[in-house]
């Protein structure tokens, strides 16, 4: 009795610095509209800055606390300057632009806290008084989880009197209804998104420099606590604090007890039980229905089919593409074929987004399906390489059509989350099923056989695959299933008044793009001889949109330019520098606040404009 | 006092998207006038208010309010310089009780403008002092328009813009309205109403500017327009 007691404790404890961490999001997010991913990124600086702060001054309880105090503020300063350094200008923008700007400050932030503090994990001091445990029906229990889990009450208590008892509380409040109108009487929104950017960094920063006596500080613990902090601000409901609060006690204590009774899959646990709560309660435990459910991204003016020359244009690209090994070395190939891949991988993702305007956060689940389908059959079937390369787009799609009738039953944002969500419990099966995927390892030895195995034969094999899939995509695209989706993206209620299914089509598209993905992913296994749960992680499908959003969203074209731009830049900084995320992280960000149409769209408006003289 | 209009427009121009709203309005409140923007639907009365308040991006020409130019100030700033803003869809913060929807309005008084205070207004708006507490979205539409208003005068403003006020009302609020507007003009306040609703735009209006199209196609004393059949009948359609 008294070690589950002791659990349950322990369940509070987490639930405590959970809630720190997503009333931070979900106050940004309340008021903003934007989903913070460098949320996650401030909660490791807290815990960094935190780190030197006790280290320096930890040795009494006044220095231990006000270097807790200290980096909560400053982390507050820092997310008061992204606000007005990045997200003052996206506040109008497509959330795709949103998402992917927070993301590149995740990727800044990376590169410099490995500058600053250095690659290896820190362990930090103990509070000071607070050093011992406390017996509770016999059973030991740290103290400073006691003081934790007594600080989330505290901390709801003052938000709740913060945003119902001030004047600024109820500023902040009227704006996130109506922004607008509160401008129109005489309250300055930017000036008050900047407030609420600081508290919720400095809630971040609160839990990150909370956790030092508990856990190493590392360069993980970023992505790591956004998508937990994710999980409960949808599972409570986006914006609401109360909310949040009781979903992580909800999940602080699912991580306690799944623990105990299904220890291989405690990740898999926390996503399921988010996918089933969206599922029943679609706004979340205690949110509200959107008035006007968000825009996943701007559509543009509509795509016609080129005419004259243009229209021939892919197929003479293919042409002069299966030209190439005539006159290239086996690098360029091995380039080239990488590219090939990933723009189809690009293209998938764009039927999604351009054309049925649902944003997906996670690709590389399906990119990284294909791979496993392909390498599992090829290890534990010994099947021959075509028949390996054809259940690669087959349990692609199987996961897609299964994680996508989850998904499409919520748009926008929800339907952002949800993907995420089935593309980490993908990551986390493979990741923690040891015996038939190999978890950290990977697969190895997944080699196309002796007849495909030149370069110049398997650049031939990728380019007839993925240059006929890509073809197919371009044809859906114009055929009535494209229309449909488009006119599902642009009003699902007038198009399902006019008799169209569009949460059917939308489902059909989601498995489309994932088998389309899956292919690639198979090809790319072969390519690479060996397969690793990092190709379904968060980079991956972050990676897919900027190739998306570096091409445009307004062209077929732009995700296949994007693709190549994306990866031939990848490969070159990465031989040249260590500092590449740093560098990715100003690309995603500048392109973002530069070209918000991507590079393919704004060659086209500027060809647009000479065609207008 | 300067014989200066309080609020003067000048070739006020706007768009929504590509389409072309406005087309160069212009038009003028004196000191302690009420003017009503009068039109069909469409003829751009709402664009005009908004545009006058920096609610929309696409906009061009000048306003001049209070002997300042404000046609590049954000909304925020231009409401600090006392131009009170009313939208016809009301608007109220829904999740914010009474008191707090007043809260949100409140700015500090202003020399030459009437100075209001929750109290000043629940006597104003006796319907408004029973529900101090009560959420925005829990009002009826009558109670919600009297709100906005309250809500607005709580910047104390010189000139409210005010958007259709009598739009969906019971006939009995409409009269509560015209009379608000009436006691509001008495102590000194300038207002731009637009209105479809003649009977109400004349009962409380000193001048009448009929849009259409994007354009002023009329301006002069209300009492003209009501008694020129073939002006009302070409531009109103009544």
């Amino acid at each position: 009795m008294s070690f589950y007691l002791v659990q349950f404790l322990s369940g509070l404890a987490t639930a405590a610095t959970l809630f720190l961490v997503s009333s931070g999001l979900t106050i940004v997010f309340g008021v903003t509209r934007i989903v913070n991913f460098a949320h996650g990124s401030f909660y490791m600086l807290g815990a960094y800055i935190g780190w030197s702060l006790i280290e320096r001054w930890g040795t009494t309880p006044m220095g231990f606390w006000g270097g807790v105090a200290l980096a909560s503020l400053a982390v507050g300063l820092l997310g008061a300057l992204m606000e007005v350094g990045l997200l003052r200008r996206l506040y109008r923008s497509p959330e795709l632009f949103q998402l992917l700007a927070t993301f590149g400050v995740v990727l800044i932030v990376q590169d410099v806290a490995s500058a600053a503090w250095g690659a290896e994990d820190l362990l930090g001091r103990r509070a000071p008084g607070l050093k011992g445990s406390v017996d509770i029906l016999d059973q030991p229990f740290p103290l400073y989880d006691l003081v934790l889990i007594g600080l989330g009450p505290v901390v709801l208590g003052l938000l709740w009197l913060l945003f119902n008892r001030t004047r600024w509380g109820t500023l902040v409040r009227a704006a996130t209804q109506d922004r607008e109108m509160a401008s129109a009487l005489g309250v300055d929104p930017a000036r008050l998104f900047t407030g609420v950017l600081f508290l919720g960094s400095a809630l971040a920063g609160l839990g990150g420099a909370l956790q030092v006596p508990r856990e190493a500080v590392t360069l993980h613990m970023d992505m790591a606590i956004v998508v937990e902090a994710f999980v409960v601000v949808v599972v409570g409901g986006m914006g609401s604090l109360t909310g949040a609060f009781v979903a992580s006690l909800l999940i602080g204590q699912l991580q306690a007890f799944g623990i105990l009774i299904f220890p291989q899959i405690t990740l898999v646990l926390v996503f399921l039980f988010m996918a089933v709560v969206l599922v029943l309660r679609p706004y979340g435990l205690l949110g509200r229905a959107e008035d006007a459910p968000p825009t996943a991204a701007s559509t543009g003016p509509p795509l016609v089919l080129a005419s004259g020359l243009g229209r021939w244009a892919p197929a003479l690209l293919l042409a002069a593409l299966a030209l190439v090994p005539l006159v290239a070395g086996d690098y360029t190939l091995i380039v080239l074929t990488e590219v090939i891949i990933l723009a189809l991988v690009a293209a998938s993702l764009h039927l999604l987004i351009g054309l049925g305007g649902l944003v997906s956060f996670g690709h590389a689940a399906y990119f990284g399906l294909g791979a496993y389908g392909a390498a599992l059959a090829v290890k534990h079937l010994a099947a021959p390489m075509p028949l390996a390369l054809a259940a690669a787009p087959l349990l692609a799609g199987a996961g897609a059509l299964l994680a996508g009738w989850f998904c499409v039953r919520r748009s926008g944002l929800y339907f952002a989350m949800l993907t995420l969500a089935f593309a980490q419990i993908a990551w986390s099966v493979v990741f923690q099923w040891y015996g038939v995927t190999g978890g950290d390892n990977g697969i190895l030895g997944v080699w196309p056989p002796g007849w495909a195995s030149g370069k110049a034969a398997y650049y031939w094999l990728t380019l007839a695959l993925a240059g006929g899939t890509l073809l197919l995509l371009r044809r859906a695209a114009f055929a009535p299933f494209g229309y449909t989706l488009r006119a599902g993206r642009d009003s699902a209620l007038r198009a399902e008044a006019v008799g169209i299914d569009v949460r059917r089509h939308q489902w059909l598209a989601f498995a489309l793009a994932g088998a389309s993905a899956g292919l690639a992913g198979g090809l790319y296994a072969f390519s690479k001889g060996s397969v690793f749960p990092t190709l379904m992680a968060v980079p991956v499908s972050v990676d897919a949109l900027v190739m998306v959003l570096m091409g445009g969203i307004q062209t077929l074209s732009g995700p296949v330019v994007g693709a190549a731009v994306f990866h031939l830049l990848e490969t070159q900084a990465m031989s040249l520098t260590d500092w590449w995320r740093l560098g990715l992280g100003l690309v995603i960000v500048l392109l973002v606040l530069v070209f918000p149409k991507g590079i393919a769209g704004f060659a086209r408006d500027l060809w647009l404009r000479r065609v207008d003289r | 006092m300067t014989a200066a209009p309080l609020l003067t427009v000048r070739n006020l121009q706007a768009w929504y998207g590509r389409a072309h709203i406005l087309m160069g309005v212009d038009l003028q409140v004196d000191r302690g006038e009420v003017v009503a923007l009068m039109g069909r639907n469409g003829a751009g009365k709402t664009t005009t208010m908004k545009a006058v308040m920096g609610l929309l991006d696409a906009r061009a020409g000048s306003v001049t309010f209070d002997g300042r130019d404000v046609s590049a100030l954000p909304p925020h700033r231009i409401a600090r310089h006392g131009l009170g803003y009313v939208p016809e869809d009301r608007r109220v913060f829904t999740d914010l009780t009474v008191e707090e929807n007043l809260e949100v309005g409140r700015q500090p008084p202003r020399p030459g403008a009437p100075a209001w205070t929750p109290e000043r207004l629940y006597a104003l708006f006796p319907n408004l002092a029973e529900m101090r507490g009560r959420r925005g979205g829990r009002m009826s539409g009558g109670e919600q328009q009297m709100l906005t208003l309250a809500r607005t005068l709580m910047g104390n403003p010189s000139l409210v813009l005010l958007d259709e006020p009598s739009e969906g009302l019971a006939p009995r609020i409409v009269q509560q309205m015209a009379e608000a507007v009436r006691t509001l003009k008495a102590e000194g306040l300038s207002i731009l109403l637009s209105e479809q609703n003649l009977s109400f735009a004349g009962a409380v209006a000193d001048r009448a500017c009929v849009i259409e199209k994007g354009r002023i196609r009329f301006d002069g004393p209300m009492r003209t327009l009501l008694d020129d059949e073939d002006a009302r009948r070409a531009y109103l359609a009544v």
